[in-house]
């Protein structure tokens, strides 16, 4: 049994490493509803993302390669998603739940022959040069992480700039705020909001590829298990605020992590001595070795694994208690496609 | 004379012909996944039919099909018709299902009531499980896609925890799985078919429930002014809360008594998620906007994917094609539909130029 400490600062650096692909997909969805439209498909893209880029690793050897045609694919799914919600100005929901239901279809017709093998070439973890030797940091954030991870914290902080900090932004947010006030400016509402669904898809794309490249270099059918939805949570949860989307993935990845790592953890055993039945805990393990211990109490793997979604709807709730009722900080017009006739 | 785009609501034979022709494109479509599997497509379509239409057993799993998809679906045209985005049938199907193997498997209830308290017990848990997704979203407004879609993983993970841990079967040697119900939990089937009527029944009483219920009562006039104007349905002083908890309460346990259906009539036990319902739930959402928000026309369009579900099982088995093929068609018809909308609101009129003021004023 590994020492508390080491336990405490591994389980941190998984965490982190779960985080990554929840921070990619919801900082793509960020921009996308930041313009005004909702993507439901991030499930949908992110499982055919992970698809391609196992296949294209799998079958070429090159890393790159997979994640380019990844976020390439799910690029396009997003397109497919902008032509109906802004040119054809259909309902957004529907639109992205197709994504999801089409994606989870296509993936899993694609990835048939894939199921159960390993990738011989995953995707290289790194140490972060000298900030990988400070004691316990070093362990928990900077050694055997994947780039991907480092690159998706720095894309949030970029994103967040250029949000709120650049022209681009301001024209951004306009458009999801206000369309009208935005195309009487000039701006070109259905082209700004093309961009910012496309980029979303892209984002998802990496999102995707990072979890059948890197966090579990396989296949295995329905692995993004609802992380699409989660990061719509997030986007949510972080107020569609790309710094504090850094945040709530840590949080929800930390969540997603020890639902996998507290399984099989012992709390304590049942332990039969002289005075008869009794209950020892692990730090009294010493003490109980004397007597005869017999089953041991343990989570319930299925119990843990429920916890991450009940916490999404818990962070839902508190995000909405805090912020109060109705006014959440979504864009004004989320949701709205954009009819320039109605000028 | 010119062109232009009117806003026009399409009559129910555009609709109907609009909605056939999406379908078609989708099958179409569909076309090239066959051949990209190597089986020419004209074939593919002449054993899916063979194997569903040939024969009353093959016609018989389209039925049985159809069966959760219609409780579900009828279900969610209630839901869809107030602007309430339920996705969490699925999770509402296997609440139904587990509520209903607890009282097949602890109740001890003599024969004849077990059954009919058994779609009691899966109705009331549907209900519940759409419960919190609605209170949240009415007293909190809390997104009800993003709750709705948690509860079906909460509801996977509680149905594993128990056919693994409290309820794992003596009798299944070490498989995942309740034991099995006693005879009196089953429902009857149609000899030699796995056609559990009367759940088939059940749901088309339930379809005319609702047909009524949305035309003729209070409740169902609060629905359709709530979902299609907010702010009129708040001057008519109508209650949101306790009409959204209602309504979601039928949806939910509408999805529940499809649960029901699934152990009593076909797995007689509690058994793995996936086995319970094969994403009926989410293809739900296809039959009500399908039926675009008409009780009845569920009646077909739940046919219409039950069939798509039972050609899954020909495709595979006949075909060697695996069943996620389903899910690629549902989805196709789902986008053909959406991008059909269009045609549905808009048609192009030729219209006279316009007459210029002068002459309007003129002749007066």
């Amino acid at each position: 049994m590994e020492s508390w400490d080491s336990w405490l600062i591994s389980t941190f650096a998984r965490a982190l490493a779960f985080s990554t692909p929840l921070l990619w997909a919801a900082l793509g969805e960020i921009y996308a509803e930041r313009s005004g439209v909702v993507n439901l498909g991030v499930e949908g893209m992110m499982i055919i993302a992970a698809i391609i880029a196992f296949a294209t690793a799998f079958g070429t050897g090159s890393i790159l390669l997979a994640l380019t045609l990844a976020a390439l694919v799910a690029g396009l799914a997003a397109l497919l998603h902008a032509f109906i919600s802004i040119t054809l100005q259909g309902n957004q929901y529907i639109s992205g739940l197709a994504l999801t239901i089409l994606g989870l279809g296509l993936a899993g017709l694609i990835g048939r022959g894939y199921e159960g093998k390993p990738l011989k070439n995953p995707m290289e973890s790194i140490d972060v040069p000298l900030l990988a030797d400070i004691p316990i940091l070093g362990p928990a954030l900077f050694q055997d992480q994947h780039l991907l991870t480092y690159l998706g914290l720095i894309v949030a902080v970029i994103l967040w700039f250029v949000l709120y900090k650049s022209r681009l932004g301001l024209v951004l947010r306009s458009v999801g705020e206000n369309p009208k006030a935005a195309d009487s400016a000039g701006i070109n509402v259905s082209l700004v909001r093309y961009g910012a669904v496309i980029f979303g898809g892209i984002m998802a794309g990496v999102a995707g590829a990072f979890l059948s490249l890197a966090y579990r270099p396989s296949w295995s059918e329905g692995m993004t298990a609802g992380m699409g939805w989660i990061a719509l949570a997030i986007t949510i949860f972080a107020l569609w605020h790309p710094l504090r989307a850094i945040f709530a993935s840590v949080l929800f990845g930390a969540f997603f992590h020890l639902s996998f790592r507290l399984q099989g953890l012992v709390l304590g055993f049942f332990c039969q001595s002289d005075a008869g039945w009794q209950f020892a805990t692990l730090s009294k393990q010493g003490d109980a070795s004397a007597a005869i211990c017999q089953s041991s109490l343990t989570f319930s793997a299925e119990i843990l694994k429920l916890l991450p979604y009940v916490f999404t709807i818990i962070a839902l709730t508190l995000t909405s208690l805090s912020k109060g009722k109705g006014a959440f900080g979504a864009p004004e017009a989320l949701g709205l496609p954009y009819q320039r006739s109605k000028r | 004379m010119k062109w232009q785009l009117v806003r026009q609501e399409a009559g129910p034979l555009r609709v109907i012909l609009i909605s056939l022709a999406a379908v078609l494109a989708a099958l179409s479509v569909t076309a090239f996944i066959f051949q990209a599997y190597g089986q020419p497509p004209l074939h593919a379509y002449q054993e899916i039919i063979k194997g569903t239409f040939g024969d009353f057993r093959g016609f018989s799993e389209v039925l049985r099909k159809s069966i959760p998809l219609l409780l579900c679906g009828v279900g969610l045209v209630l839901a869809f018709k107030a602007q309430f985005w339920n996705i969490g049938a699925e999770g509402q199907i296997l609440a139904g299902a587990v509520a209903a193997s607890g009282v097949a498997l602890f109740s001890h209830l003599p024969s004849p009531l077990m059954l009919p308290a058994m779609f009691l017990a899966g109705f009331l848990a549907g209900g519940l499980w759409g419960f919190l997704p609605a209170f949240l979203k009415i007293r909190l407004g809390v997104n009800e896609i993003i709750t709705t879609l948690m509860m079906n993983y909460i509801a996977i993970y509680i149905t594993l925890w128990l056919i693994n841990g409290p309820w794992k079967g003596q009798s299944m040697r070490g498989f995942a799985r309740s034991d099995q119900f006693d005879k009196s939990a089953w429902l009857p089937t149609l000899t030699g078919t796995r056609l559990h009527y009367p759940t088939l029944i059940l749901a088309i009483l339930l379809v005319i429930l609702i047909t009524v219920l949305l035309l003729r009562s209070k409740l169902g006039f609060e629905i359709r002014i709530m979902g299609q104007s907010p702010s009129a349905a708040h001057y008519a002083g109508i209650n949101f809360f306790s009409t959204t908890i209602l309504l979601m309460l039928i949806s939910g346990g509408a999805a529940g008594l499809a649960g029901v259906g699934e152990v009593a009539g076909i797995l007689h036990r509690l058994d793995h998620p996936s086995a319970i319902s094969q994403g009926y739930g989410y293809t739900a959402i296809i039959v009500a906007l399908l039926a675009r928000g008409q009780p009845p026309a569920t009646i077909i369009t739940a046919l219409f994917l039950g069939f798509i579900f039972a050609s899954g099982d020909v495709m595979k088995a006949v075909l060697r094609m695996p069943f996620q093929i389903t899910g690629v068609i549902s989805g196709l018809v789902l986008f053909f539909i959406i991008c059909a909308e269009p045609l549905m609101h808009y048609r192009l009129r030729r219209v006279p130029k316009e007459i210029p003021l002068k002459a309007v004023k003129g002749d007066a």
